[in-house]
């Protein structure tokens, strides 16, 4: 999988209450959650994003709820990628069984908000077009890239990873 | 091979013969946990599926607890999807309003998460269990709708920082002012993926619900998980009020290995305030004198237990709230709301003038029964302070323990309880 887009950037400690307020938790659907995406941050942020931009933050995105609101709202703005230096662990997890993509990178001080990326999921390589500079990301373990392989968590079950892996009871 | 109790109770419940920190497991899990919130994706996912039956009717658990009694119209189709899946597939453990209350604090109190447990929950607070020396920790919707269908999730096996409490507490501090001193001190990402476990003189003394507070915000450092060896007092909490809960009692051996160790001297610890807008801004009560308040919240899944209400009551008895305070209290479980008026509670938090609602999760994240307007500042016993968690994103959230929090609505500022 790759993605081209423009970058916008965050802090360090973005949590999902920043990302998606729990004042609109009681929908599911994308294009609202998507609306509404980083609103306490900047609230004209879903109106200035194009398909595809990419998000680059600092340590810790995505701390807070287990809400999975956050990548749908994300998703749903038109996101299709964030760079972290580091991501909070149900962040993580979400995004790997929803299949938002998310790449953790060592330094984002080379980014800046308005560069264009292009990122290749598969080999972890992050290229800013703009400063003609390449980032490797941290490759995630295989067991992971088989769920994201397989579309997600469920559909990784519904293709025999249930049977495969199941735990005895 | 020597482990922490962490690596031993995931060991139990993979297909391995050992395991290190960095291992992935497909674990068998013990119980799933659901809200109003997260409940309704994992749902939709799980019948999208087509699957037609649930893993084990017993194994998981509903609680339309978060905006509950239904706040709007849309709360309440999210409610009624818990409510029509629980019929649908005769889920035992679905409470209804009357019977519900605050996930965290609901679980422990009916003996259905005990030690030994894996317990995972579509609710990033899922980590309190570990008080109970139970592995515990928030996933997403699609992890829960995954486990519904098989009884299972993946992990990796997190390495664990031990944190060791040793000295005398000083009045009015307990396990809030503990866990808000030490995300103070390791910062918000100070145990990302990592276990906390708590260990130590202080901890060996502490109540189940100062444990409970405790395990509650391992979260809010990052961890995965919070957890403490069940003893004495574990036991005798999951034998008393009706519990029968069983579990099994693991405990760290000595030469297990742990990422780092971390030593408090708690002598010297204060009641902790947490200043906006992180739970790592934490510093002595002292230090806040000066903030005026608007509201004070005291409640949720981190201090709404009935040992909570008791110093709560202690410090309100016979004072009035200031003029220009709101004080809510939420109790966090029915269970929980009737012993506060079987104890006189509810009548001194009326009388002082404060509010005395039903079981939710309310304001603690800006859901109703309480929301905080443009530039007000409120004292919460919640465990987060994230801009604009309680309402507005220009209102202010501090948290503290529920000493505090009451002392501060009959001051108007925050205030040490020692004050009134």
């Amino acid at each position: 999988m790759k993605f081209k887009g423009k970058v916008w950037k965050f802090k360090d400690d973005v949590n999902t209450d920043e990302i998606i307020p729990a004042r609109y938790l009681n929908t599911i659907d994308p294009k609202e959650l998507g609306a509404h995406c980083m609103e306490d941050i900047d609230s004209e942020f879903s109106k200035k994003i194009s398909r595809g931009d990419i998000i680059v933050a600092g340590r810790n995105f995505g701390c807070g709820s287990s809400r999975e609101h956050a990548q749908i709202s994300i998703k749903g703005a038109g996101i299709s990628c964030v760079i972290a230096e580091s991501f909070a662990r149900i962040f993580l997890r979400n995004s790997i069984n929803m299949g938002l993509a998310i790449l953790e990178i060592k330094d984002i001080n080379g980014i800046k908000e308005g560069d264009y990326l292009e990122v290749d999921l598969a080999s972890g390589s992050v290229v800013n077009l703009t400063e003609h500079k390449e980032y490797k990301a941290k490759s995630l373990p295989k067991f992971i890239q088989e769920i994201i392989k397989s579309g997600g968590l469920l559909k990784w079950i519904g293709k025999g990873g249930i049977n495969a892996k199941r735990a005895k009871p | 091979m020597a482990y922490t109790i962490t690596e031993k109770i995931l060991l139990a419940h993979s297909d391995k013969k050992s395991i290190a920190p960095g291992d992935f497991i497909y674990a068998k899990i013990d119980l799933a946990l659901g809200n109003d919130i997260t409940a309704p994706i994992a749902i939709q996912e799980f019948e999208a599926l087509g699957v037609k039956k649930v893993f084990d009717r017993r194994k998981i658990a509903l609680v339309p607890d978060h905006f509950t009694p239904a706040k709007d119209r849309k709360s309440a189709e999210q409610a009624k999807i818990l409510q029509r899946f629980a019929r649908k597939h005769k889920i035992v453990n679905y409470f209804e309003i009357g019977r519900v209350g605050v996930e965290h604090a609901l679980l422990p109190e009916i003996g259905l998460v005990g030690p030994g447990d894996l317990i995972i929950g579509s609710d990033s607070h899922t980590c309190t269990y570990g008080a109970l020396g139970a592995f515990s920790t928030g996933i997403g919707s699609t992890d829960l709708a995954a486990g519904f269908i098989n009884g299972c999730v993946w992990l990796k096996i997190p390495e664990t920082i031990k944190f060791v409490y040793n000295g005398k507490l000083k009045p009015w501090v307990g396990g809030k002012d503990l866990i808000l001193h030490t995300i103070g001190d390791i910062g918000v990402d100070g145990a990302l993926y990592m276990a906390m476990e708590f260990t130590g003189e202080i901890i060996r003394a502490l109540s189940m619900d100062d444990r409970f507070s405790m395990c509650n915000m391992a979260i809010e450092a990052g961890g995965k998980s919070g957890i403490i060896e069940p003893d004495e007092i574990t036991r005798k909490y999951i034998k008393s009020e009706g519990r029968k809960v069983k579990g099994v009692f693991y405990n760290s051996d000595k030469g297990a290995k742990y990422h780092k160790v971390i030593e408090y001297d708690v002598n010297k610890i204060e009641p902790q305030v947490s200043a906006p807008h992180l739970p790592s801004n934490s510093g002595p009560v002292s230090r806040f004198k000066k903030i005026e308040i608007d509201q004070s919240v005291i409640g949720s899944c981190t201090n709404g237990r009935i040992s909570d209400l008791r110093v709560a009551a202690k410090i309100l008895k016979g004072k009035k709230v200031s003029s220009r305070v709101r004080l809510i209290i939420i109790p966090a479980t029915q269970r929980i709301y009737s012993q506060a008026i079987k104890e006189g509670l509810a009548g001194i938090f009326l009388k002082a003038g404060g509010v005395f609602s039903t079981p939710s999760c309310g304001p603690c994240l800006g859901g109703h029964l309480g929301i905080l307007a443009s530039g007000e500042k409120a004292i919460a016993t919640t465990n987060r302070n994230f801009r604009g968690r309680m309402g507005h994103p220009d209102s202010e959230v501090y948290l503290s323990n529920p000493a505090v929090a009451a002392a501060s609505a009959i001051k108007g500022r925050i205030a040490h309880p020692e004050e009134v």
